[in-house]
């Protein structure tokens, strides 16, 4: 399916400070939905070039991120079981900076 | 925000309705209160709350002059933004201007510097900017190369704080507001815990300090959570403007290149884990470092002046004099960690020069200067 990643808040750089990311993601084998679970692991082996550790922490994102699914807290949506769909709009901001 | 508005993104069960209206799809879950809320009421209870925590606290007097500690970044770019509508929506009567501190490090604060001069445009504030190397003769990147990248945070913290106070000082200002906000606080709360610093301590939940000092600094972000201050820029929309920025709040997010180093980084990590079981907890640290009370028998510092240069300070010397002659004298040691031999405020002046070191000669300018 195709997705839009936007990273912010710093994020960028650790995918080569590109902030927005067109993807095709494909599902893994016998799946029937892709889940922000699936979607995380996915990111992290093909989006994020450097310091994985900055953006994921274990099965989640690392505390201090936000993730917006269509401009919605992914809180709202059940956070990692958020299904996602095609033509979805994820948003990974970072807050661990300055202000 | 019109995105997907048709598709409920929940795992099981109805989709819900924001708590306050009633009428439309929640957007945020606020880790305040667990609201579940609508983008028009985030922002409205938003600016809301920062305009009652204004009032409660006697923030301001009409007629003051207001400059903004502006560093580009999030939160202060918000504080701008808010603290200018909320100005004009209830007349609070304020001059507000930006002020910009530049610690002299390339790749980071002149990229940031950028983005409060957009600000300067955007919200039509005035701009002034300080630099460390007209104030103290050196830039963070000179610090650096001469301490490398342990304490270098130290450096820069204290000579921010008495950067903006000179600013704010030059500008004739009669008050300065930074954007820390609750997460910021809370934090600062547990590292003076961590350090046993108990004169900090009890100052640091203050949401106005400094009242007896020179320039009185306030917070109003003090019980706004910082993953709000995020995404208030997404939410935030308003009929009458035009402008592109308004959508997406321009502001500049790149951490300090020598900040992976800070202490403050492990009570960040912390802070965070803690929301993420509790998220209140943020508030209630606020609320027990508001209700500490030192026992009578503990020995407070008291607060005079610094010999040197006039500013506040609890020992002979301020600490920004202490590393600035540390500096100038080859011993940047100096002042970092409690003062047990070393320097003015230590007792112990026997200390030699490094041979060949390069030792810059400019002296801090004397803050009697500027009327403290």
């Amino acid at each position: 399916m195709q997705l839009t990643l936007e990273f912010g808040g710093g994020l960028e750089l650790l995918c080569d400070s590109e902030k927005i990311h067109k993807v095709n993601v494909d599902l893994p084998n016998g799946v029937q939905e892709l889940t922000m679970k699936d979607l995380l692991s996915w990111v992290r082996t093909n989006v994020i070039k450097e310091r994985p550790e900055m953006f994921i922490k274990g099965d989640t994102v690392r505390p201090g991120v936000l993730v917006l699914v269509n401009d919605c807290d992914w809180e709202l949506s059940g956070q990692l079981e958020t299904t996602i769909e095609d033509k979805d709009v994820i948003v990974f901001i970072s807050t661990l900076h300055g202000g | 925000m019109e995105r997907g508005e048709a598709k409920s993104k929940k795992a099981g069960g109805p989709p819900r309705l924001c708590c306050i209206c009633n009428e439309k799809r929640p957007v945020l879950k606020r880790p305040k209160t667990l609201q579940q809320i609508c983008r028009e009421c985030f922002y409205e209870v938003f600016e809301e709350e920062i305009h009652q925590a204004i009032v409660n606290n006697g923030l301001f007097k009409s007629g003051e002059r207001v400059a903004i500690g502006a560093s580009g970044g999030k939160d202060s770019t918000v504080l701008a933004y808010v603290l200018s509508e909320l100005n004009r929506r209830h007349s609070y009567g304020l001059d507000l201007f930006l002020l910009s501190i530049d610690e002299g490090i390339t790749g980071y604060r002149d990229d940031s510097l950028e983005t409060v001069k957009r600000n300067e445009l955007q919200y039509g504030l005035p701009l002034q900017i300080l630099s460390y190397k007209d104030l103290y003769g050196w830039t963070m990147d000179d610090i650096v190369k001469m301490i490398g990248l342990k304490n270098n945070c130290t450096f820069c913290g204290v000579f921010r704080r008495q950067a903006l106070d000179r600013g704010a000082a030059l500008l004739k200002v009669d008050k300065l507001v930074t954007g820390h906000n609750a997460d910021d606080i809370a934090e600062t709360v547990l590292l003076n815990i961590l350090r046993g610093d108990i004169a900090r301590l009890s100052r640091c939940t203050s949401i106005t300090t400094g009242e007896d000092g020179p320039i009185p600094r306030c917070k109003p972000f003090k019980y706004t959570y910082e993953k709000e201050i995020v995404i208030y820029p997404f939410a935030v929309s308003n009929p009458h403007h035009t402008y592109a920025y308004f959508k997406k709040l321009d502001y500049f997010s790149t951490e300090c290149i020598y900040s992976p180093n800070a202490y403050r980084g492990f009570a960040r990590e912390f802070i965070k884990d803690l929301e993420r079981l509790r998220p209140r907890a943020i508030l209630d640290i606020i609320k027990s470092g508001e209700d500490f009370r030192i026992a009578t028998t503990t020995k407070m510092p008291e607060q005079g002046t610094c010999e040197r240069c006039g500013y506040i300070s609890s020992q002979k010397w301020c600490k920004a004099c202490v590393l600035l002659d540390g500096l100038n004298r080859g011993l940047p040691k100096m002042g970092i960690g409690r003062a047990r031999g070393g320097g003015v405020n230590g007792g112990d002046h026997k200390k030699e020069t490094k041979a060949g070191s390069t030792v810059k000669t400019l002296e801090t300018k004397q803050c009697g200067s500027l009327d403290f």
